[in-house]
């Protein structure tokens, strides 16, 4: 239970410093922390105590097998963050060559 | 027809894929291409309705059969309710992308532009067809990522400012759906919609399924940009281009967040008076809360987009009224008519939304300003424009020739009949107040003398204007789907599919 627990604190520390932090990047980076945390506990979710990993070969006796599924898709969930991550960052410099700060107390063009 | 419909989401890729090859050598191939392949759609989901009516279709993807009940292929599947908005996203990308063929060319990197709308429809098609959580999670993520690049696609400060806080928001979200998702294939083990909601039915009162239900709630609420998860929206609708804010504040809030959440409890989720009557508050603060606000707006696609969040409100109280209709058990037919106003008000909206930020993009395109009191005199010398915000703004705030007024009177309706005064009422009186701002938007875009000088104002090209006057007389048109053979053939089966609880789980299991 602890390592779940401990997921969710990884989670609420992600959430924090998408929060509190003012400069984008650590923004960026908070939502990055807060992204890996699900992996890891979906991951988890998968965790079978003493599973081997699930590839059938012939005059193997063990039957008790991780499950796959949550990896798998974690591994697509790791692409599409990548997607998002260099979606923000590009927008992140962009913004850097636009307002000249990181500060986003500074970026409030917009209002209302 | 089954094989068929993996081609929402090939079309559009092939054509997103092959845009940027071809563009070099031909450049008139982005537009023809986007046309052709939502024409091709559009056509495809009217096929549906003419020939299948109330099936459901279904596509297993790489042909993986169902071993001993559990299905392990990922479906696509067609039903009503799929269809009806499968055709409501294509029809507005087609009038989009034609609209962008005049607008976007003030824009370098034309080609990219109809690319990034190209992911996007393929993303939103394959949300709505997905019968799959985590496919739904991708292809959700496909619109959203796509979405971001094209609200930042005019790379001026404000539009960077407002994708980067559409990005955090949307980004947050996304990981809260996937949260929700995690837990479900915990408790459930599996992630096929239809298996899930037989397995979950056991679990009805358990804290993990309310813990679930909510978290989905969060997500999709913010994707959806229900009142305490609006923030994003203003800024991201307004800054956008004017073809992309019509796709996003018409289709994208809705493929992407209410059509979900319908999805969901209706099909997944047994149905409590508890998660019902969160929904419904939520309706009815998005519908208060974004109508007031918007009121206060003088610039043009902002008081828009303050509008789509009060009118994603609407949606939300007719499903919400019919979610608490089917958990007290009361008349079923209040529950199918609250429903049917919901889905109603979400064709009209989407087209009237539609059409209105088109009209603010015309007006952009001839004048250059966005700024409500520098405008004034339009109706002279955009004739055109002018009449087609004015069926827009009508429609949108339910005045009676106008489709609008139709599904607002059903939700209304269906809200006095199940006992619901409060909301009825509001309903009504929220509807006062979107005429009020609505009226006073037409009274500075297109009567009053203008403050500033506006001398050289031409009537927008043919693209343009053709566009919006389809879109307008799609507004009086669309209040036809009140006549009962209409309804039968088009939303009948949306609501349906969404009612048959056992439907859409047996016809998939077999």
């Amino acid at each position: 239970m602890l390592v779940y627990l401990l997921c969710f604190a990884l989670f609420l520390t992600g959430l924090y410093g998408v929060l509190a932090q003012r400069n984008i990047i650590k923004i960026v980076i908070g939502l990055s922390i807060m992204e890996f945390s699900l992996f890891l506990f979906m991951v988890l979710i998968g965790y079978v105590r003493l599973g081997d990993a699930p590839i059938l070969v012939n005059g193997k006796e063990q039957t008790v097998f991780v499950d796959p599924l949550p990896q798998a898709m974690i591994l697509t969930a790791i692409v599409i963050g990548l997607a998002t991550n260099a979606m923000l960052l590009a927008i992140a410099i962009r913004i850097f060559r636009k307002y000249g700060t990181f500060d986003v107390r500074k970026i409030n063009h917009l209002k209302g | 027809m089954n094989s068929l419909i993996p081609l929402f989401v090939i079309l559009p890729l092939a054509a997103a894929f092959l845009t940027p090859l071809v563009s070099r050598f031909l450049g008139f191939f982005p537009k023809s291409i986007s046309l052709l392949v939502y024409a091709t759609l559009v056509i495809l989901s009217i096929l549906y309705f003419r020939g299948f009516g109330e099936t459901t279709l279904l596509y297993k993807a790489g042909g993986w059969e169902p071993v001993n009940g559990v299905p392990i292929a990922i479906y696509l599947v067609l039903d009503g309710f799929s269809a009806l908005m499968l055709l409501i996203i294509n029809f507005i990308a087609f009038f989009c992308t034609l609209y962008s063929i005049s607008y976007i060319k003030k824009f370098t990197a034309e080609p990219n532009f109809y690319v990034l709308l190209c992911l996007m429809v393929a993303g939103m098609n394959g949300v709505v067809l997905s019968g799959d959580l985590f496919n739904l999670y991708v292809f959700l993520e496909v619109a959203s990522i796509a979405s971001y690049a094209l609200v930042a696609f005019g790379v001026e400060k404000e539009e960077l400012e407002a994708s980067f806080k559409y990005q955090v928001l949307g980004g947050i979200a996304s990981l809260i759906i996937l949260l929700g998702i995690g837990l479900v294939y915990w408790t459930t083990s599996t992630l096929n919609i239809d298996d899930v909601s037989q397995i979950i039915q056991g679990y009805s009162g358990n804290k993990i399924a309310l813990f679930i239900q909510i978290m989905f709630i969060v997500g999709f609420g913010l994707k959806a940009a229900m009142v305490p998860f609006h923030a994003w929206l203003p800024d991201a609708h307004s800054s956008a281009p004017s073809p992309i804010s019509s796709m996003l504040s018409g289709v994208l809030i809705k493929a992407g967040g209410v059509y979900v959440l319908i999805r969901l409890f209706f099909n997944m989720f047994s149905i409590t008076y508890e998660i019902a009557l969160t929904i419904t508050t939520l309706g009815v603060l998005s519908m208060l809360i974004g109508g007031i606000l918007a009121i206060g707006q003088w610039d043009y696609k902002r008081l828009l987009a303050y509008s789509s969040i009060s009118q994603v409100g609407y949606i939300s109280i007719g499903m919400g009224i019919g979610m608490m209709v089917l958990a007290t058990n009361a008349n079923r037919d209040i529950a199918a008519l609250a429903l049917f106003g919901g889905l109603f008000h979400m064709i009209n909206h989407a087209v009237g939304k539609g059409l209105l930020f088109m009209t603010a993009g015309s007006v952009e395109y001839a004048t250059g300003i966005r700024d409500l009191n520098k405008l004034g005199g339009l109706i002279k010398k955009m004739p055109i424009t002018s009449s087609a915000s004015f069926g827009g703004s009508m429609s949108i705030s339910g005045l009676p020739p106008f489709s609008g007024f139709f599904s607002k009177l059903v939700i209304i309706i269906a809200a006095i009949q199940a006992h619901y005064y409060l909301v009825a009422f509001l309903a009504a009186g929220m509807s006062i107040v979107t005429l009020s701002y609505f009226l006073r938007l037409q009274k500075n875009l297109f009567t009053v003398k203008p403050k500033s000088e506006i001398e050289q104002v031409k009537e927008v090209p043919f693209a343009m204007s053709f566009s919006m006057v389809f879109l307008g007389v799609m507004c009086i048109a669309l209040s036809l789907l009140i006549i009962p053979d209409l309804r039968e053939a088009v939303i009948t089966p949306a609501v349906n599919a969404l009612f048959e609880n056992s439907n859409y789980p047996v016809t998939i299991l077999k």
